[in-house]
C-alpha cells in the first residue's frame, strides 16, 4: 500500500537507529501514515477495542497469577483470599472475569461486522482465517480459564468439555486420560489448565501480529466493499482512525465499568461460589454465555460424536466462508437477500445462546434443532446459492464518490 | 429500516424459541427485598451489619462455619464497623484450636484479631455425623453462592437495574418461608418444608422466631427482620468489598465519561473538514 508519507528520522540517534533497526519507520507506517479508508464506520473500532481488551486480561491476570495457587485444595480459597486479602485484588479479579465476557462480545461484533461488509472474502481470506484461529485461541483460554477458580460450573465444566474427546472413536477414552493426567478431572486437569491458561494469551498475541499484518498487505475493507483507488479514498490512521478508536474505546469502557463495578456478578453463575465437589452434579451445568449458542447445538443433536461434530463445525465452518460465498459483492448494503438472510442468522445465533441456557427438553430440542439447521443452512446452502441469483444494487465507483453523494443527500 | 428487520429477526428467533417456554423450578420466587446496598450508590448499613452478626453469632454459628471471615474483619470499614476494641473482645471469645506447641500437642486458646471464625465442627464428616447426615453449607460466600434464576425477560431488565441482589433475597426468603407442606406433598424423614428451597424439602430445621434473638437497639424482633439482617450480614461477609467498589466505580464512571467526551469532540475537530 503506498502511504501518505515516509518515515524521515530527525535526529541523529533515530538516524543511527534507523540504519540498524528500522522499527521507528515500521510503526510510523504501520500506525500513522497507514492508509485507512475514509467511510470507515464505528463498527470498524472493535479491532483496536479487542486489542485494548487483550492488553487489558493479559495485565491484569499477570497480577492475577501473582497470587493464586493452582491446587485443588487451595485454587477456591486463594481465588478468595484476592478477593479480601489483596490490596485491590477485588477490582483485579472483576476486572477480569468480566473482561472476559466483554472481550468475547466485542469479538461476536467483529465476527458480525466481518461477515456484514464481506470482510472475509478474496483478498482478505488469510486474514479472515488468522481471525477464526484467534477465536478459537480465545475460546480454549476462556474455558480454562473458567475452570481456574475451582467452583462447583469450573469443575463440571471441565468434566463435561474434556469428555467430548471421548466421543472419538477409537481413541477416546485414552485422550480423555491424557487430557486428565489422570483417571478424572483432579489436581493435574487444573495444574495444566493454569499452565495453558498463561501460556494462550500470548499466543493469542502472536497471532494478531499476523493479523495486523495480514490486514497491513491487503488493507481494511469498507462498508461498501469498493477498494480504495488512491489517496483520495483514504486517510491516515493517526489521528484520524486512533482518535476514532480511542472514543469508542472510551464508550466500550464506560459499559465495561458498569458491569464491574456494580454487578460484577451478574455474568457468573451463582454456582461457582460453592467449592467444586465430585461428589454432587449441579442440577444445570451450563457454560458462560459466550459458548451458550455452541453448547446449545451440542445438546440438539441426540448422538454424542455428531453432536461434538457439530460443536467443531459450527466454528471452523467459518473459516470457509471466503469459498462457501459465491457473490463477487462484498457489503450487504448491496446484497439485500443476503442482508436478511444474514440478520435471521444473527436472530438464531441469539436463539440458540438462549436456548443453551435452558433444560434441554421438550419444545427447547426442538426449537434448537431448528435454529441449529439453519446455522449450518446458511452456510451450506444459502451462501453458495445466493451468491449466483441475488440481484444485487449497483455498486459506487469509488468510496469518495459514496461519500460525497451521502453528503449530497444529506 | 434496518432497526426494524433486526427485530422482525429477533422476533423470528424468540418466538420460535420461546415456543415452549415453561418454568421449570417447582420452587417459589423469593420477594425482592428493599436492601440499603442495592443501586449504584447503595451501601452497608453498620447497625443492620451489626445485628445480623448477633444471628450467626447466636443462632446460625451452631451448625454453620463462616471459615473465610477474620475477626478483623469486624473492624474493617465498610462493614460492621465494630471497633478494634470489640472485634477483638469478640475473637477472645471463641477457642480456636493452635499448636502444636513444644511437646507436640495441639491446644485451645482464645482468639485474635488475626485467627479466622472457628467452624462449629472439627471437621465436615463431623457435621454430618452430628446433624442427620447432612453438611450446612460454609456461609461465607453464600450469599453469592444462592440466587433464583429470574429467567427471560427478567434477565435482561436486571442489567439495567443493577440488580445484585438474588443471594441476599434468596437467604431472606428461606428464612421466612417455611409453611406447612402443600396438599400431597411428602416430605423425606427429618425434612421441612420450605416455599423458597429448591425442591421444597430442607434440612434445615426453622432456625429463626419472632422474639428469639434479642436487640438493643429498638428493632422489631420479626423473623421477616431477622431474615432481612441476617441476608444483609453475609451479603457483606461474601462481598466485604462493596462500599469501596462502588465508591471507586462512581469515580471511574465520571472519569470515563469526562474522556469520552473530551474524545468525541477531539475526533469532530480532527474529521471536521473530511467527508466520511
Amino acid at each position: 500500500m503506498s502511504g501518505h508519507s515516509t518515515y524521515q528520522p530527525q535526529s541523529p540517534f533515530m538516524q543511527w537507529l534507523e540504519r540498524r533497526l528500522p522499527i521507528a519507520s515500521l510503526v510510523y507506517s504501520s500506525f500513522i501514515a497507514y492508509p485507512t479508508p475514509r467511510n470507515l464506520n464505528y463498527w470498524w473500532t472493535f479491532g483496536g477495542i479487542l486489542a485494548f481488551m487483550l492488553g487489558v486480561q493479559i495485565v491484569t491476570g499477570i497480577v492475577l497469577a501473582m497470587h493464586y495457587t493452582p491446587h485443588v485444595d487451595l485454587a477456591f480459597n486463594s481465588v478468595e483470599s484476592i478477593m479480601r486479602d489483596v490490596n485491590y485484588g477485588w477490582l483485579l479479579r472483576y476486572v477480569h472475569a468480566t473482561g472476559a465476557s466483554f472481550f468475547f462480545f466485542a469479538v461476536y461484533v467483529h465476527i458480525a461486522r466481518g461477515m456484514y461488509y464481506g470482510s472475509y472474502k478474496e483478498p482478505r481470506e488469510v486474514l479472515w482465517i488468522l481471525g477464526v484461529i484467534l477465536f478459537l485461541l480465545m475460546v480454549a483460554t476462556g474455558f480454562m480459564g473458567y475452570v481456574l477458580p475451582w467452583g462447583q460450573m469450573s469443575f463440571w465444566a471441565a468434566t463435561v468439555i474434556t469428555n467430548l474427546f471421548s466421543a472419538l472413536p477409537g481413541v477416546g477414552e485414552p485422550v480423555v486420560t491424557w487430557l486428565w493426567g489422570g483417571f478424572a478431572v483432579g489436581n493435574p486437569t487444573l495444574n495444566r489448565f493454569y499452565s495453558l491458561h498463561y501460556l494462550l494469551p500470548f499466543v493469542i498475541a502472536g497471532v494478531v501480529v499476523l493479523h495486523i499484518w495480514a490486514l497491513h498487505m491487503v488493507g481494511q475493507n469498507n462498508p461498501t466493499g469498493v477498494e480504495p483507488k488512491g489517496e483520495k479514498d483514504t486517510v491516515a490512521f493517526t489521528p484520524y482512525a486512533t482518535i476514532k478508536d480511542s472514543f469508542f474505546i472510551g464508550l466500550f469502557c464506560i459499559v465495561f465499568a458498569w458491569f464491574v463495578f456494580y454487578m460484577p456478578n451478574y455474568l457468573m453463575a451463582p454456582d461457582n461460589y460453592i467449592p467444586a465437589n465430585p461428589g454432587q452434579t449441579p442440577t444445570h451445568i451450563v457454560p458462560e454465555w459466550y459458548y451458550l449458542p455452541f453448547y446449545a447445538i451440542l445438546r440438539a443433536i441426540p448422538s454424542k460424536l455428531l453432536g461434538v461434530t457439530a460443536l467443531a463445525a459450527s466454528i471452523l465452518i467459518l473459516a470457509f466462508m471466503p469459498w462457501l460465498d459465491t457473490s463477487k459483492v462484498r457489503s450487504a448494503n448491496y446484497r439485500p437477500y443476503y442482508r436478511q438472510f444474514l440478520f435471521i442468522f444473527f436472530a438464531a445465533v441469539i436463539g440458540l445462546g438462549y436456548l443453551g441456557s435452558q433444560e434441554p427438553s421438550g419444545g427447547y430440542v426442538i426449537a434448537a434443532r431448528i435454529l441449529s439447521v439453519y446455522y449450518f443452512a446458511f452456510f451450506l446452502v444459502i451462501l453458495p446459492l445466493l451468491g449466483l441469483f441475488e440481484p444485487t444494487k449497483p455498486l459506487p465507483n469509488s468510496i469518495s464518490e459514496s461519500v460525497l453523494s451521502k453528503g449530497a443527500a444529506a | 429500516m434496518k432497526l426494524h428487520r433486526i427485530l422482525f429477526a429477533f422476533a423470528l428467533a424468540t418466538s420460535l424459541s420461546a415456543a415452549a417456554v415453561q418454568t421449570a423450578s417447582a420452587e417459589d420466587a423469593p420477594p425482592r427485598q428493599k436492601w440499603s446496598f442495592a443501586g449504584p450508590f447503595g451501601i452497608y448499613n453498620q447497625a443492620q451489619l451489626q445485628r445480623g452478626f448477633q444471628i450467626y453469632k447466636e443462632v446460625c454459628s451452631t451448625c454453620h462455619s463462616i471459615k473465610l471471615l477474620a475477626f478483623r474483619n469486624l473492624a474493617d470499614p465498610g462493614g460492621p464497623d465494630f471497633t478494634e476494641a470489640q472485634a477483638k473482645t469478640i475473637a477472645e471469645s471463641f477457642q480456636v484450636t493452635a499448636g502444636p506447641n513444644d511437646q507436640g500437642q495441639m491446644f485451645q486458646r482464645p482468639g485474635t484479631l488475626a485467627d479466622r471464625f472457628p467452624p462449629p465442627f472439627p471437621n465436615d464428616q463431623a457435621a454430618r455425623a452430628a446433624l442427620g447426615g447432612k453438611l450446612p453449607p460454609d456461609m461465607s460466600v453464600l450469599a453469592k453462592a444462592r440466587a433464583h434464576e429470574g429467567g427471560f425477560p427478567q434477565f435482561v431488565i436486571d442489567a439495567f437495574t443493577m440488580y445484585q441482589e438474588g443471594g441476599p433475597d434468596y437467604i431472606h426468603g428461606i428464612i421466612t418461608g417455611y409453611t406447612d407442606p402443600p396438599a400431597g406433598e411428602t416430605l423425606p424423614p427429618g425434612g421441612q418444608y420450605n416455599r423458597y428451597f429448591p425442591g421444597g424439602a430442607i434440612g434445615m430445621p426453622k432456625p429463626l422466631s419472632d422474639g428469639q434473638v434479642k436487640y438493643t437497639d429498638g428493632t422489631p424482633e420479626t423473623v421477616d427482620q431477622y431474615g432481612r439482617d441476617i441476608a444483609a450480614f453475609l451479603m457483606w461477609a461474601a462481598e466485604p468489598t462493596l462500599n469501596a467498589r462502588k465508591q471507586i466505580g462512581f469515580q471511574v464512571l465520571i472519569f470515563l465519561i469526562v474522556l469520552s467526551g473530551l474524545l468525541y469532540f477531539s475526533k469532530k475537530k480532527f474529521w471536521r473538514d473530511i467527508a466520511h
